[in-house]
């Protein structure tokens, strides 16, 4: 905590709260627009866009001399747009897949950018390192005034860019929405895709131009990518989603910067970049999104398996009782008799004979178990399910008496009663499975 | 019956074009120059359930696609209503392939079917209430309205389908372009989907779709339309069904029993 405070005790509210505005901006600016290049599965053509737009900045510090915005806009965007048209004009050439043209295409477009920009710095004040990586952390120095109020530049020509995407998100939202779902939709009842696919490219080369000097040419791309992948992983919803993003976009920026110039204290270091561990906070949040997702999470996946197993080892347990007693009613099996049958671990075993008991299916004298009339019930279910789809499957579905054991064994643990009731009329003229045994009712008679 | 004859005397019959829901004429689309359906020509009568069938690979999307104008011509002329595509597009519904979807994308069953409704809002207007409810009664009226919250990945096959024919309803269209409705669906499915197709035959609506089951098409379809890179044949049911065109269509590789066979498998992984 010590270092925490050490560390924040340098913290300048005029500097660090620029420094953080402008994270912010960028960052949502850019998730804003990246949730439809992940929904549209062009991340990658997001990615070849920010990297294509060097040789269009530095034709334009070429032509212009100088690092003002207007010509660096023209020309960073115009290149920008030119990878979408390439992408699309080599892959319907060249029969080479999407992944590959885009390889093709922002590769060569990138180095020859950083060719040009190394060339530049020789005649431009240009630093190539700022523009890969940015610079967020001048932010405060460049200002302009507006209004008598000085504000950075970097900080106005962000607010404009995050209001047109913004305005163009909210605008276009059900377009966005139908041409990224279904283009064909879209461009037969009149939402040119195309044009909205074209639209959205321009969008992202003029806001990566915009971003390039806070968080770089580079790290931009995450910045794109990254939150809104997070908030895809939370939510099904996609207005939720584009909320969800922003929110994430947010606390990376924020997060981002605070650490960076923590962190490093804690190792004895200097604060690092702060455009990288907006990058690097991002990453996590993906990890946890991953992770920690209600639906699609690892963990809740995960969980919701291992349910699943121990339900079905339980189900499994009780209805290898009932067939035990069917054959010996006095035969009272113990807990290693039944896990060698079913082939199940000594601690889960356990633990569910124990939950069985609690639940009073079944009970235990000496470790020697047997069932209670509501286990024998449940049980009496479970076989009868087992038996009457081993039936089903050789008369109904044709197959041999062989390899149905198995099939029944996964499906009479998917079988209530009213599907039961289903198979039994199928089954009416039987009251035995295909191996001889009884199909136990559905009701015990007394 | 000569097809290009055929459709040439419709063509000069100039009074009635504006009553054929959808006239091809020497239609040719190409892959990489390699041709995908040739020189494919049929008038389609209105107010009547139209099969499209022929074996995979034999240009049946690629129809669809190129009257719509999704993929470039490489010659011919596509007319709906007497007019070109572009000019009647509202006229014309369509429902995709399943394969075609993105089942994971963040909507649900009624953000997918009010989608039918976009054009008539237009741009930029937001969704309103009275469109979701005439998106809800389309639900209603294909039997899923319970699962009109439910994220399209989490509906069976037979509900996905039935979602994006609540779709083309709410489109309200004159022509009705389907490719593989009933692909993976269950039989109750199947027959739900047929009814409402024969509704909308009543409303006077034609339906193009593309079929695999043969063993259903008489009992599915007034008109045929035998596709195998060309037309082989097309026609009344009655009349151009037969053993003789089917093995031109499908060319000898398939028997009946065997499409039947096939379809029974699909059918049953769907389940």
């Amino acid at each position: 905590m010590n270092l925490l405070t050490e560390a924040l005790s340098q913290w300048n509210w005029y500097l660090d709260g620029w420094i953080i505005v402008a994270g912010i901006l960028c960052s949502v600016a850019t998730a804003l627009l990246g949730n439809f290049l992940v929904l549209r599965k062009m991340s990658m053509l997001g990615d070849a866009i920010t990297h294509a737009i060097l040789p269009g900045l530095a034709a334009a510090f070429f032509i212009s001399e100088s690092r003002s915005s207007l010509p660096m806009f023209v020309g960073a965007v115009i290149a920008g747009i030119l990878t979408a048209l390439f992408t699309e004009w080599i892959r319907g050439f060249g029969k080479v897949d999407e992944g590959a043209s885009m390889g093709v295409v922002f590769t060569s477009l990138f180095a020859l950018g950083l060719v040009m920009i190394v060339q530049a710095a020789d005649h431009v004040d240009l630093d190539p390192g700022c523009v890969l990586y940015g610079a967020i952390e001048l932010t405060p120095l460049d200002t302009v005034l507006i209004n008598g109020w000085e504000i950075p530049r970097v900080v106005v020509v962000l607010s404009i860019v995050l209001l047109i995407n913004l305005l163009f998100v909210v605008c276009f939202l059900k377009e966005l929405k139908l041409s990224s779902f279904d283009p064909a939709l879209a461009t037969t009842t009149g939402f040119n895709a195309t044009l909205i696919h074209y639209a959205l490219m321009t969008l992202v080369a003029i806001t990566a131009v915009a971003s390039f000097e806070t968080v770089g040419n580079i790290l931009v791309v995450a910045m794109f990518v990254v939150p809104p992948a997070a908030a895809y992983m939370l939510t099904d919803r996609l207005g939720r989603m584009i909320v969800l993003s922003v929110i994430l976009a947010i606390i990376a920026a924020v997060t981002g910067h605070i650490s960076a110039i923590t962190v490093p204290h804690w190792f004895g270091y200097g604060s690092t970049s702060t455009a990288g561990m907006m990058a690097v906070t991002a990453g996590l949040l993906f990890v946890l999104a991953a992770l920690f997702g209600p639906r699609h999470g690892i963990l809740i996946v995960f969980i919701r398996r291992q349910f699943l197993a121990w339900k079905i080892l339980a189900e499994d347990i009780i209805a290898l009782m009932y067939r035990i007693e069917e054959r010996d009613p006095d035969r009272k099996p113990d807990a290693r008799y039944l896990r060698e049958i079913l082939f199940s671990r000594a601690l889960p075993t356990g633990l569910l004979l124990r939950f069985l008991t609690n639940q009073g299916q079944i009970t235990g004298t000496n470790g020697y178990y047997r069932l209670t009339e509501t286990g024998r019930d449940q049980a009496r279910q479970l076989v009868r399910s087992h038996r009457l789809w081993e039936h089903y499957l050789v008369e109904h579905a044709g197959m041999s008496a062989e390899t149905i054991h198995r099939q029944a064994e996964r499906l009479e643990h998917f079988t209530d009663r009213q599907l039961r009731e289903k198979l039994n009329e199928d089954t009416i003229e039987t009251d035995q499975d295909p191996h001889g045994s009884p199909i136990p009712p559905e009701e015990q008679t007394p | 019956m000569n097809i290009s004859e055929s459709s040439l005397s419709d063509r000069h019959n100039a009074a009635s074009t504006a009553d054929i829901p959808l006239s091809v004429y020497d239609l040719t689309v190409a892959y990489h120059r390699k041709p995908v359906i040739w020189d494919v020509s049929f008038d389609i009568p209105p107010g009547k359930l139209i099969g499209i069938i022929g074996p995979n690979g034999a240009g049946k999307s690629t129809l669809l696609k190129a009257i719509m104008d999704l993929i470039p011509k490489a010659s011919g002329r596509v007319q709906i209503f007497g007019k070109p595509y572009q000019k009647n597009r509202q006229r014309v519904g369509y429902v995709p392939q399943r394969e075609s979807v993105d089942w994971d994308f963040p909507v649900d069953a009624l953000d997918v079917v009010t989608m039918g409704l976009y054009k008539e809002i237009g741009w930029c207007l937001p969704v309103r209430k009275k469109h979701k409810a005439r998106a809800m009664e389309a639900l209603e009226r294909v039997g899923i309205a319970d699962y009109a919250r439910r994220q399209i990945s989490q509906l069976s096959g037979g509900q996905q389908q039935r979602t994006f024919l609540a779709r083309a309803l709410v489109q309200n269209a004159d022509l009705y372009l389907m490719d593989e409705p009933f692909a993976a669906v269950d039989a109750a499915t199947e027959k739900a989907i047929v009814q409402i197709l024969q509704e909308m035959k009543e409303a006077g609506k034609t339906a193009l779709v593309i079929h695999h089951d043969l063993q259903t098409v008489p009992e599915y379809f007034d008109y045929v339309i035998l596709l195998n890179m060309r037309v082989i044949d097309h026609g009344l049911t009655a009349d151009v069904f037969t053993p003789e065109n089917l093995q031109k269509t499908y060319g000898g590789r398939l028997t009946l029993l065997e499409e039947a066979t096939e379809t029974m498998r699909r059918r049953e992984q769907s389940l």
